[in-house]
């Protein structure tokens, strides 16, 4: 029988943890719980079904995984291709991939233009998203935007970033804005690896991409699959791309999570909003465990 | 066989290579600088600009008269307020929270202590905000909280939380163990030790999550978006789209100063925490 | 008068034991050294002491009281830490005063007395700074202070002097000794450094894997190790321990190994009863004890120079004897030369015998 532990007694230590506890159950335990609840009833925010919602079993799921309709414009299955190309795009080969050729291009070198670089990078990232979105709104403006004001100083065609091009419009703002975070991850990532290591394969003649590939990658692919994981979780989450495109035009850039607005906030349709959210938080239920058994895999590793 | 080393000069080959991965590099750097820091300029000109437009253009006669309407409009000034308001709500709830939860969890041994930290990763990863809106406009709803300030602050620190109890948690469990045991031994009660020993320790970490708290409360769109409604409560994310002219156009003159004045305090956070203490939390946030 | 006791105690984490069954008896005023290398439980036993952890099982004394259940505060004990723990918020006088304001001392008093115990320990000037702003020695007298000003029952020190560079440790040990025997406190040392505890200790425990495996005065326990572990954990270097086969019979004993027979049979009245002819035994002696003969001598063995180091006030050669190096001791200005070939002598008298347990087998 092990007693109380001294820095601080068990009753303490659970009341310290009280306040967060109920956060956690009101604010995260609780939607969760009840949102599957809301899922199965056809629950509005008006009318009869407002006050008196009906238990409608799958109904809501039926319709949404519907394979008739569901690639349909405004649709459910529709959005689920929009979020997969954004967060390919945006995450994965956007602010992963930039961010490790970043902080790998970046990592021996020290001084201003380091400095300046990083700077501007994580500018990006701390600016508010409203913010952000209108200056967005302004880059990819047809008309007077200063994207289309480089592209034709280059002679290049002007094009219409919002109207035309949606979803990669919100990739590359997108990003822009989230870049920052996997480059400081890799940056020290990158810094922990002892200089020793590098020069061995310098001495015995590697070229950049061989020491890259043969000793860089493998001592960081723990960090670059953690990575990985985050960002794709945060990226399929993110709603401020509402900002820029309001989901259209014609529900052409509507992610999942603006989807979810719709079908709650313009609609007030709770019940099938629910099902929608439910199926968001089953993918990131798989994307957070995947994330946790990369950490315990590390854990004991260590 | 003793032949001299003979030297050889570099070859054309060599120079070739040593200049294309020079260049390479500055292509590199020219082309992610230009991509990072265009969409920011017009930001940075065109609140100085009496003719605000979309476009990027070095003002003639740079001007504060923009900030000038920015400040006579009560709306929008009270839309700062607002968010100040929330801001600082957030801020102060998380940190005491949070710092509360961490101490627990770096020394003491509650049962179910690492249950409790994998299901709060867990969980906090999965119920995020944009999944966790309709349950939690509904819960609010039912309490007769919308449209409160308070609904706001406390469905942020409900969010924020996690992460929070993450960093202080590690930030408590870097601190030796040896500064709290040598106050016990030499007296003191554990109230005593909280008070003279840990809380001064531990500011430094309080510091930095504050700020982080108050940065995205003061940032934070969909929340307030979804449960406010008159005017008068709403933060400055969500008063910036109500700058229209009668004909529906945005008044681009407004809406660029306010964002740069709305945007200059996070800056100024920033600059400060790394001042301070260097980006040492924000590389490890979740390990 | 024990000061300090303990009884039976146990501390198990989980499935890992600490400490196993440590009885220990500390006088009053003595200075105990509690010896290992790391791993062994010292520590642990010393914050046993200190009531920063509770024993699963047995029970401590400290004066006349069990303080077993009481937490640290209640024990009037003191602690000096390895990283002196000195608060990086508050000024060294605060530092030194902590323990005098938790017990509500007027703070007067408290200046009065710090100023007291800080001049003796040669602080008395850097009393307004913060610790960062002093050396290392200068904290460490700091954590002293602090640890004297409310005139505990029992200081503790856990390796307070393992952070100092080797010159300020030597300084730092006299210092300590001196203030102890001055006060007249009982303390209890943990380290790891042998000639430390040697140095420091009226007595010590040496202990391994958890357990208290021989308690005595330095010299005792130089003199007499009872196991092969701790004649090889004290002294530097270590004892020479040589794997031999016992040949016993009535009236004689000899020891041989592939490469040399040495007649023990002075030492055959004192040789245990538990040893057997035949028996594998371990013979130990220490380097001093051993000397160079020119000839073979009758107490002897053979062996080959593997290396010779000049340490100036002293000679030390490593023999290769069979599969063994063992050390010798020379005060001379003639050492023999790399891989030449000697006989070591050695003194009766001083030999070690250890059974194949390793425990002394020889009164």
């Amino acid at each position: 029988m092990t007693r109380e532990s001294l820095v601080l007694s068990r009753r303490t230590g659970f009341l310290f943890l009280l306040p967060a506890l109920f956060f956690v159950g009101v604010f995260i335990i609780f939607p969760f719980v009840w949102v599957f609840w809301l899922s199965f009833t056809n629950q509005t925010l008006t009318g009869v079904t407002a006050v008196e919602p009906q238990f409608v079993g799958l109904a809501n799921y039926l319709r949404l995984f519907n394979l008739e309709s569901w690639m349909d414009r405004g649709e459910f299955g529709n959005a689920l291709v929009i979020s997969a190309q954004f967060v390919f795009g945006s995450a994965l080969i956007g602010q992963v991939g930039l961010g490790l050729l970043i902080a790998w291009a970046f990592h021996n070198r020290k001084g201003a233009v380091r400095e300046t670089v990083y700077t501007l990078i994580i500018l990006a990232w701390i600016v508010p998203d409203v913010v952000v979105a209108f200056t967005w709104m302004a880059f990819l403006d047809r008309d007077a935007g200063t994207l289309n004001a480089v592209l034709g100083l280059l002679n290049l065609p002007r094009v219409d970033w919002l109207i035309e091009h949606p979803v990669l419009s919100i990739i590359l703002y997108n990003t822009w804005r989230g870049t920052a975070f996997s480059m400081l991850l890799f940056s020290s990532a990158l810094a922990s690896i002892p200089p020793s290591y590098m020069e061995t394969a310098e001495v015995a003649g590697a070229s950049a991409w061989q020491k890259f590939k043969d000793i860089v990658f493998p001592l960081i692919r723990n960090h670059v699959l953690t990575d990985v994981i985050l960002i794709t979780l945060w990226t399929f989450n993110t709603f401020t791309p509402f900002l820029i495109t309001g989901g259209g035009p014609a529900y052409k850039s509507e992610l999942v999570s603006i989807h979810t607005f719709r079908i709650a906030f313009q609609y007030f349709e709770f019940g099938r909003g629910g099902a929608i959210a439910v199926t968001m938080m089953l993918v990131n239920l798989v994307l957070a465990l995947i994330y946790l058994s990369v950490l315990r895999r590390q854990e004991v590793r260590r | 066989m003793n032949q001299p080393a003979r030297q050889s000069r570099p070859s054309l080959s060599h120079w070739i290579r040593f200049f294309l991965s020079r260049g390479a590099f500055a292509l590199l750097v020219s082309l992610i600088s230009a991509f990072f820091a265009l969409p920011m300029l017009w930001l940075l000109l065109t609140p100085f600009n009496a003719r605000g437009t979309l476009a990027v253009e070095i003002p003639a006669q740079p001007t504060l008269a923009n900030f000038q309407r920015v400040f006579a409009n009560a709306f929008a000034m009270h839309a700062l307020v607002n968010s100040a308001i929330l801001g600082l709500g957030g801020m102060l709830l998380v940190t005491l929270v949070a710092t509360l939860a961490a101490y627990s969890l770096a020394r003491t041994d509650v049962p179910g202590r690492d249950l409790f930290v994998y299901g709060l990763i867990l969980f906090s990863s999965v119920v995020t905000g944009t999944a966790a809106m309709v349950p939690i406009f509904m819960m609010i709803f039912y309490l007769g909280l919308i449209d409160t300030h308070l609904a706001v602050i406390l469905v942020c620190t409900g969010g924020l939380l996690p992460t929070a109890t993450f960093i202080m948690r590690d930030f408590i469990e870097g601190l030796p163990r040896s500064y709290e045991e040598s106050a016990l031994v030499s007296g003191a009660t554990p109230w005593q030790m909280f008070r003279d020993v840990v809380l001064p320790l531990v500011r430094p970490g309080m510091m930095v999550v504050a700020i982080w708290a108050f940065v995205n409360v003061w940032g934070t769109f969909l929340i307030p978006f979804i449960l406010l409604r008159s005017p008068q409560n709403m933060p400055a994310t969500v008063a910036i789209y109500s700058f229209y002219t009668e004909a529906g156009t945005p008044i681009i003159t407004l809406t660029s100063a306010y964002s740069l004045l709305f945007g200059l305090p996070v800056l100024f956070l920033y600059l400060f925490v790394n001042w301070r203490y260097g980006f040492r939390f924000f590389g490890g946030i979740k390990r | 008068m024990a000061r300090v006791q303990l009884h039976d105690v146990c501390k198990r984490f989980g499935h890992v034991t600490a400490v196993e069954s440590a009885n220990l008896s500390i006088g009053d005023g003595e200075f105990f050294a509690l010896l290992g290398p790391s791993g062994c439980g010292k520590t642990t036993t010393l914050r046993l002491i200190a009531g920063l952890e509770t024993p699963t099982s047995g029970r401590i004394v400290i004066g006349e009281r069990d303080v077993t259940d009481l937490p640290p505060r209640d024990r009037d004990v003191s602690m000096v830490f390895q990283d002196y723990a000195l608060y990086p918020h508050m000024t060294i006088l605060d530092n030194v005063g902590y323990p005098l304001k938790v017990r509500g001392v007027p703070r007067p008093e408290i200046q009065s007395r710090v100023g007291a115990v800080a001049e003796s320990l040669r602080i008395n000037h850097l009393l307004d700074r913060r610790p960062a702003q002093l050396s290392g020695g200068q904290q460490q007298r700091a954590a002293v202070a602090r640890c004297v000003v409310h005139s505990p029952q029992v200081f503790l020190f856990d390796e307070p002097l393992s952070n100092l560079d080797a010159k300020l440790r030597l300084e730092a040990r006299g210092f300590l000794k001196h203030l102890q025997k001055e006060v007249g406190i009982t303390a209890v040392y943990v380290t790891h450094d042998q000639a430390e505890a040697m140095a420091l200790a009226d007595r010590m425990a040496v202990m391994s894997e958890g357990r208290i495996i021989q308690v005595g005065s330095p010299l005792a326990v130089y003199r007499r190790p009872e196991t092969t572990f701790v004649a090889s954990f004290i002294g530097n270097p270590p004892m020479n321990l040589i794997p031999c086969r016992l040949a016993l019979a009535d009236g004689s004993a000899a020891l041989s190994t592939p490469s040399f027979g040495l007649d023990i049979t002075p030492l055959r009245p004192r040789l245990a009863a538990s040893l057997h002819n035949g028996d594998t035994v371990t013979l130990g002696i220490r380097p001093e004890h051993m000397t160079l003969c020119a000839e073979s001598m009758p107490c002897t063995m053979p062996g080959q120079v593997y290396a010779i180091q000049p340490l100036g006030s002293e000679v030390l050669v490593l023999v290769q004897v069979d599969d063994t190096t063992i050390a010798v001791r020379l005060f001379t200005d003639d050492p023999p030369l790399q891989a030449q070939h000697v006989h070591v002598g050695l003194t009766m008298e001083r030999v070690m015998l250890y059974d194949s347990a390793g425990r002394l087998a020889v009164t």
